[in-house]
């Protein structure tokens, strides 16, 4: 029961972090990235590329990934997105395009990579640590064990990965609520039209805050082989489900909301998967329409949006 | 001559015609049955979005509702193979009715609680712990009702129907209600149209006609498994065949089907990937320079397009 739980709240910030770009390009731009999923595989392919080539931590993968998917995000925006604005229905004509687009990362990679599975050992994250450890304090080398907590022992990765997310986060929050551009931000997210009229540079913010999106997946996705065990060119499609489900869970715009949708998750998935374990997989759609049904504005949401 | 007698004539005659006379000068059964079950997918797409604005992301849920509507009517009952489809699409108007409290949401939310409900009866229907009903995900084998001529003919017949459908929508006071409805609901409301009947309405009939189609399938492929029938791509392809052509139109899907699903059999098979990539990003310039469908292209000019 312990270990179900810890579990659940590791995973569950996990899934936030998996969710939280969704909910930041979804909230600016009411543009619903089904691409999501991919850009998270794409983040995992960086982390085997770190570790096939140059045989480091993939930890040094989330930086390069989060850089790479800024820049790259940003690009996207200005090609894509203000032609679909000014399209009739931007919102539904987004789920297609951004279908599209999924369909091409998926095809290329597995152009590329070939279908097979990838995984990394899960020895090989945190491997940074261990070093520096063994150089400060002396001891012997060798890959992180599991870590101790509340007398259970947990994969390392799991934890790494939780402890990440936290980071992200909270840097999230920061970037939101304490510096000028994540003013802009919610002034964009609470009303487009109005924030245009007064004179905010509403491209620029949200062409901002579609690449910090893509970054965090990304940097979600460098975690994906430890987490979930193996990727393959076609898990982004998955993946889409469950960060939407996590990002209805909490409320749209609101980081803290993710991050909370993201532990309620991840506590049911491991519950349901100790005692329930063949119906584990209904959870997340069953979940997401309940959630969407009863709360459609998430569990901190406060406007309602109904037909 | 009337609107509607002219469409039946112009667009629903030939068809009908071309699709029931085609096995016998064209050898591959298959790819023809597959167009007619696409024409019939492609068109409730167009009842349910191009009529109501409501995006079926997960369309796909009514089609396999229906397949294994037939399978459990055949395995279990054994019953005759029409009356089995007819149960498969009495099985996927209950799931419709089930499932008309998404209506309440509106956009992507839909569109999204949609997706999610497909796939939630998928891993329902493929549960090991329903192996007893539905033989979980280890798929049925219907050998017993294998008759393909007969399931090719029904489904030519339930794509009429639909058709059908689409032109009465297209000119009944029903579909330009409809289209009230989803241009501004409030002003439609207040107009005097009942919102929330029409919606239901044109939700169950776009659900009927897709689980008769999936019943069809069932009793035309006779061995399936939960993926199978489950597949998203029967709704992705279903819903950009519909876009390609132009919603709300009953040329549009056609139009759609026909030269979309007829370049996904040229180069589909030998080279899936590379059809992936071709495909994705054809959607995408057809969102971002085409997004009314091709039928835009003649609109444009002025001309008009049923």
């Amino acid at each position: 029961m312990t270990y179900a739980l810890v579990a659940g709240v590791l995973f569950g910030l996990y899934f936030s972090l998996v969710g939280i770009g969704l909910n930041l390009v979804f909230g600016v731009m009411r543009i619903v990235n089904l691409a999501h999923g991919d850009i998270l595989m794409l983040g995992a392919f960086i982390a085997l590329g770190v570790v096939g080539i140059a045989g480091i931590d993939p930890l040094f993968a989330v930086p390069l990934a989060f850089v790479v998917f800024v820049l790259a995000g940003v690009l996207l925006y200005w090609v894509l997105v203000p032609r679909l604005q000014g399209s009739a229905n931007p919102e539904m004509l987004s789920i297609i395009l951004f279908f599209g687009l999924s369909q091409v990362i998926e095809a290329v990679t597995t152009i590329f990579a070939g279908t097979s599975e990838r995984s990394i050992q899960s020895r090989l994250l945190g491997t940074v640590f261990t070093t520096i450890k063994v150089k400060w304090f002396g001891g012997k080398a060798g890959g992180a064990g599991p870590i101790q907590i509340f007398g259970q022992g947990f994969p390392a990765p799991w934890v790494i990965a939780a402890i990440t997310s936290l980071i992200a986060i909270a840097l999230v929050y920061l970037y939101l609520y304490h510096t000028r551009l994540g003013t802009l931000t919610r002034a964009v997210m609470s009303r487009r039209d109005e924030a245009l009229a007064t004179g905010i540079d509403v491209d620029r913010v949200s062409a901002a805050a579609f690449g910090i999106g893509l970054g965090i997946a990304a940097v979600a996705g460098v975690f994906a082989p430890f987490m979930f065990g193996s990727v393959t060119p076609a898990f982004g499609a998955d993946a889409t489900v469950t960060s939407f489900a996590i990002v209805v869970l909490g409320s749209l715009g609101n980081p803290l909301g993710t991050a909370l949708g993201g532990v309620v998750y991840g506590l049911c998935y491991m519950l349901v998967q100790t005692y329930l374990s063949s119906w584990a997989d209904l959870l997340p759609y069953v979940l997401l329409i309940v959630i969407l049904l009863l709360r459609p504005s998430g569990l901190l949401g406060r406007r309602v949006r109904v037909a | 001559m009337h609107n509607a007698s002219k469409h039946l004539l112009f667009i629903l005659a030939p068809l009908v015609v071309v699709f029931a006379l085609l096995p016998g000068v064209y050898q591959n059964h298959l790819l023809l049955f597959n167009f007619v079950i696409f024409l019939i997918l492609a068109q409730g797409v167009n009842i349910i979005y191009g009529f109501t604005g409501y995006l079926p992301f997960g369309y796909v849920g009514f089609f396999g509702a229906g397949a294994y509507g037939f399978a459990i009517m055949v395995m279990h009952l054994h019953t005759p193979a029409p009356f089995a489809v007819l149960v498969g699409g009495g099985v996927a108007i209950l799931l419709g009715l089930l499932l008309t409290p998404l209506l309440r949401l509106s956009g992507a939310y839909f569109a999204i609680a949609n997706l999610a409900a497909s796939l939630a009866v998928l891993h329902f229907v493929a549960n090991p712990a329903l192996e007893g009903i539905t033989k979980g995900p280890y798929g049925v084998s219907l050998t017993g009702t294998f008759n393909p001529t007969h399931a090719y003919y029904a489904a030519v017949v339930v794509m009429a129907l639909t058709v059908g459908a689409v032109v009465y929508l297209k000119n009944s006071p029903f579909g330009l209600a409809l289209q009230a409805v989803r241009e501004d609901a409030v002003s439609a409301s207040m107009a005097g149209v009942n919102i929330i009947k029409m919606r239901v309405i044109a939700w169950l009939a776009s659900a009927l006609v897709a689980g008769l189609a999936g019943g069809i399938y069932a009793w035309y492929v006779s061995v399936f498994y939960p993926d199978n029938v489950f597949s998203g791509e029967f709704s992705i392809f279903a819903i950009v065949f519909a876009l390609f052509g132009g919603v709300a139109t009953i040329t549009g899907p056609i139009v759609g089907v026909l030269i979309l699903y007829g370049i996904y059999n040229l180069i589909g098979f030998t080279t899936p990937q590379y059809f992936q990539l071709i495909y994705g990003l054809l959607i995408m310039g057809l969102v971002l320079f085409l997004p009314a469908g091709l039928v835009s292209l003649a609109t444009r000019r002025g001309w008009h397009v049923p």
